[in-house]
């Protein structure tokens, strides 16, 4: 499946365009084989492929800033690409254009123990950084369920979460400074080492802007002490409706765990087969809470939440014996999606967020459109924050299944956007989901959003067609009305 | 049926109860708001936004017709549960923090009011936050949606009320500290929390470099800290949190307890303490919460674990950004001397170029808050 919003770009001349390349770049470091491609051609959302013109691979700021000033001058589009596990499809590469991969962007350039930062590359995988400073006693945050293989630089352009931002924040609020590169080739040094920067907040802006305003080519973290010590208690419930009363009424007794999962049945069920987490397979819901800090503090809130639990009618609920067994239960939650991925040939995990009182309603919602589409649904979510993560089970190989779950996907995100939610909680827009912008934002937001994209990139050759839909698309998709073919402000390029 | 209204009904993101509506409609001034705006931008005419004008010292003084946000008011929704409060921009600061207070909860970020009238909308333009800033956040982090005017006078709303979002670009976020220059604000949604159930301030006596040094090695321990303080005699320190958490923590930092501690953060809050409310110029320099004492001329308070710092100096500017940089930040001219000089830290080539971009992408005529920022726009 290839994007139709791309920026027309007149036919390029390829090889004289790798041999600019190559004039500063090494020959190992510009691909343009069909062969040499291909691994290229999707991230992590594998419905949607293209193989690009080109990927280069620079390892210096001096090669990008070359690479950028280049395509800027041939008018050819340019998506950066991480570590590629992104799911909504914001590394997917543009056939007439240069996928620029930051994977030799790969060292942790320094390690600040006293200020409690770190200055890495881009390509840094996320554990990697909280593996080289846990000696110190510290980590940094956000652990995407990816954090394997996930790149800071992708994280800070998704603006990723993890199980535990519900207390510790997502990427936007674990970050201090960015070296970006702009289209035009100029860098530009975004935040600071300091808390704060003097003008625009340009570090919230550039974090979740999805690969579209620059590249960025460094990133400083903050790094956190470790909590003394974790405890997680697990609770079974024969009612989804029951699982999501007890998360608002744990937060609502001023409690704030370090993590707050939910996971339905089906869900429960494949990550116990696939990594035998000990999980109650009968159970209609689990809850899984972690409470983090000192000794006293957790000591003191697991009671309350334990109370709070019974409360709610928990059946079973089990707290974790020992740092062994902590980890056991979790494995199945963080396990999910491939678990799921053996039950099922394909899966597409949507990404809508709620707010939490909302939650059974969505659930039960969620429940009819599975049935209307014929298609099943495993829940498994963040809870604490209502960022809900529903996986349609469907299998490409038979004709018009992939295009039912596109459709199934598409009625939950606007499911949440009509109880006061969005579309995207963690993944991203990307080209999955450009079309349900359209129900989101209005055409004066969406305006507004191009002219953002226009001030950091004049001509929108920067990871065009994704994230922010062009109004003519979303006309196309129903969702807004084009009077007489008029748009708003015909002086604002659109992309 | 106004704007608002249609708004509500297209996306549904305002989730109150009919009666809510009924009693705020009053308050509800978005329409002549943006009526205003869009008269403005046609006549070109410059706007000065005002809420409780309790922030008008700092930035730099302006011209152009006063734009009254302040009767644009009410909190829109507030469900304790979900720890979201939406309210409209001109809401008192003291009306937000009575109803969170009601249901035990408060704004994180501990926002300076600089008086009475202090409005919501002012505290988020001004980006400015209080003492628990290193270790709650700051208005920024806290921030979830706005809904705002643009220099067009369109009506636009972004993020929302949920905790994660991220479909298009964080516009609420840039709106925070940006003055006014890019959008007047009407309604905002923010993210509060439980208020801890126990705190507890202690002092230690000690010099700066000392501060510095035992701030930065507590704030790399799992420690229920929530604010740290040097006044060049004393290092105050604020823990917070469950009873059992803070009981031990007291015992691991030693010090002395201080009685009436509450008190005190709230004094340096509001920039009542004598070197703070008594200095002529005041500086607020932003830098890495390591970064050595400095011996330059005048008068020190060091807050947030190190990382800001006030300096009451009648030194010229040019010698304290130099400073500033220096240590590895940057410097304010937070209150008094030349406001109609710059009064923020001087934009590095790149960044001045993008922020030119960003302000002709929000209000291409120039018109909202213009010169209170930079001299240029
Ligand atoms: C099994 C699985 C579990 C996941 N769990 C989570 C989770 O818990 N939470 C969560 O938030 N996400 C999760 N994700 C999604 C994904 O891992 C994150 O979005 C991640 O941040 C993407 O990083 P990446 O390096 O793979 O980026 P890519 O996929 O390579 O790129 C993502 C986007 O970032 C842009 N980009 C990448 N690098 C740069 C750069 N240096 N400069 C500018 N733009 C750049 C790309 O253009 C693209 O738009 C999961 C994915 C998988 C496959």
């Amino acid at each position: 499946m290839t994007h139709a919003d791309a920026a027309t770009v007149a036919k390029t001349d390829k090889p004289s365009l790798v041999s600019a390349l190559r004039a500063f770049l090494p020959r190992e470091a510009v691909l343009h084989h069909d062969d040499e491609l291909r691994p290229y051609e999707c991230d992590g959302l594998s419905a949607y492929r293209a193989v690009p013109l080109m990927v280069v691979l620079p390892e210096t700021t001096d090669q990008v800033q070359r690479i950028l000033r280049l395509c800027s001058e041939r008018k050819i589009p340019v998506v950066a690409r991480g570590a590629g596990t992104g799911l909504s499809g914001g590394a997917l590469p543009l056939p007439d254009g240069i996928l620029l991969s930051l994977a030799k962007f790969s060292r942790i350039l320094e390690i600040d123990r006293v200020n409690r930062t770190a200055r890495v590359q881009p390509g840094v995988r996320n554990l990697a950084i909280s593996q080289a400073v846990a000696s110190d006693g510290l980590y940094y945050a956000p652990d995407p369920t990816s954090q394997i293989a996930c790149s800071i630089g992708g994280n800070v352009a998704e603006n990723s979460g993890g199980i535990h931002c519900l207390k510790y924040g997502l990427t936007v609020h674990n970050i201090l400074r960015l070296e970006v590169i702009t289209m035009d080739g100029e860098r530009a040094t975004i935040g600071a080492d300091a808390l704060d920067s003097p003008g625009y907040d340009l570090l919230a802006l550039m974090t979740g802007s999805e690969g579209m305003l620059g590249v960025i080519v460094e990133v400083t973290v903050k790094l956190l002490p470790q909590p003394e010590t974790a405890q997680l208690v697990m609770a079974a419930f024969d009612d989804i409706e029951k699982a999501g009363d007890a998360v608002a009424r744990i937060i609502g007794a001023g409690i704030i765990p370090a993590a707050l999962e939910m996971m339905d049945n089906p869900a429960i069920r494949a990550a116990e087969e696939f990594v035998h987490a000990n999980y109650p397979v009968d159970a209609a819901a689990i809850l899984l809470c972690e409470l983090d800090g000192t000794a006293g503090e957790v000591a003191e809130q697991i009671q309350q939440v334990e109370k709070v639990l019974k409360e709610r009618g928990a059946g079973e609920i089990r707290k974790a014996r020992d740092e062994q067994e902590r980890i056991i239960f979790w494995s199945g939650r963080k396990a999910a999606f491939p678990a799921v991925g053996r039950i099922s040939p394909d899966y597409y995990c949507m990404d809508g967020t709620i707010p939490r009182q909302r939650l059974a309603e969505v659930l039960k919602k969620t429940a009819e459109l599975s049935e209307k589409y014929k298609l099943r649904v495993a829940n498994v979510f963040h809870a604490g924050d209502g960022n809900l993560h529903p996986l349609i089970l469907y299998d490409a190989n038979n004709p018009g299944e992939l295009k039912r779950a596109e459709e199934l996907g598409g009625q939950i995100l606007e499911l949440c956007v009509a109880v006061g939610g969005t579309i995207t909680g963690e993944h991203g827009v990307g080209i999955e989901k450009i079309n349900q912008m359209c129900v989101q934002f209005d055409e004066h937001e969406l305006t507004q959003f191009h002219a953002v994209k226009s001030a950091f990139d004049p001509d929108g050759l920067l990871n065009p067609g994704k994230a922010v839909p062009t109004l003519r698309r979303c006309a196309e998709f129903g969702a807004m009305h084009v009077h007489g073919g008029k748009l708003p402000h015909p002086d604002i390029p659109r992309f | 049926m106004g704007v608002g209204t249609a708004q509500v009904e297209k996306r549904s993101t305002i989730l109150v109860s009919w009666i809510c509506i009924a009693v705020t409609k009053q308050n509800d001034l978005s329409k002549e708001i943006q009526d205003r705006v869009r008269q403005a931008a046609a006549a070109r005419t410059a706007l000065r936004i005002r809420g409780g004008d309790t922030k008008a010292f700092y930035g730099r003084t302006t011209t152009g017709e006063k734009l009254d946000v302040s009767g644009h008011r009410d909190i829109v929704s507030y469900e304790p549960t979900e720890l979201v409060i939406t309210a409209r921009a001109g809401t008192p600061l003291d009306e937000v923090e009575a109803a969170l207070a009601e249901k035990g909860q408060v704004l994180p970020f501990e926002p300076p009011h600089f008086g009475k009238a202090a409005t919501l909308g002012g505290a988020v333009a001004c980006g400015l936050s209080g003492p628990s800033r290193p270790y709650s956040g700051a208005v920024r982090d806290l921030v979830l949606g706005v809904v705002c005017v643009n220099g067009r006078g369109e009506r636009l709303s972004f993020g929302g009320q949920v905790m994660k979002n991220v479909a298009g670009y964080d516009v609420s976020r840039l709106m925070v500290g940006a003055m006014g220059t890019l959008g007047v604000l009407l309604e905002v949604s923010l993210k509060v929390l439980p208020r801890p159930a126990t705190t507890v301030t202690l002092a230690l006596a000690t010099d700066a470099d000392q501060a510095i040094t035992t701030m930065n090695a507590w704030a790399a321990q799992p420690l229920p800290i929530s604010a740290t303080c040097h006044d060049g005699e004393l290092l105050r320190v604020r823990l917070a949190g469950a009873e059992q958490g803070v009981t031990a923590a007291r015992q691991k930092l030693g010090g002395e307890e201080v009685p009436d501690g509450d008190t005190f953060w709230a004094e340096l809050r509001e920039h009542r303490l004598p070197l703070l409310s008594e200095a002529a110029t005041l500086w607020r320099l932003s830098v890495p919460a390591a970064a050595p004492a400095s011996a330059a001329e005048g008068t020190w308070l060091l807050d947030w674990g190190g990382a800001q710092r006030w300096f009451a100096s009648e030194l010229p500017a040019d010698t304290i950004q130099q400073q500033a940089i220096a240590l590895g930040g940057h410097a304010t001219l937070f209150r008094g001397g030349d406001r109609t000089g710059e009064v923020f830290h001087p934009l590095a080539p790149p960044i001045a170029t993008l922020h030119r971009r960003l302000k002709q992408a929000f209000d291409p005529d120039g018109i909202l808050n213009p010169g209170r920022m930079y001299r240029e726009w």
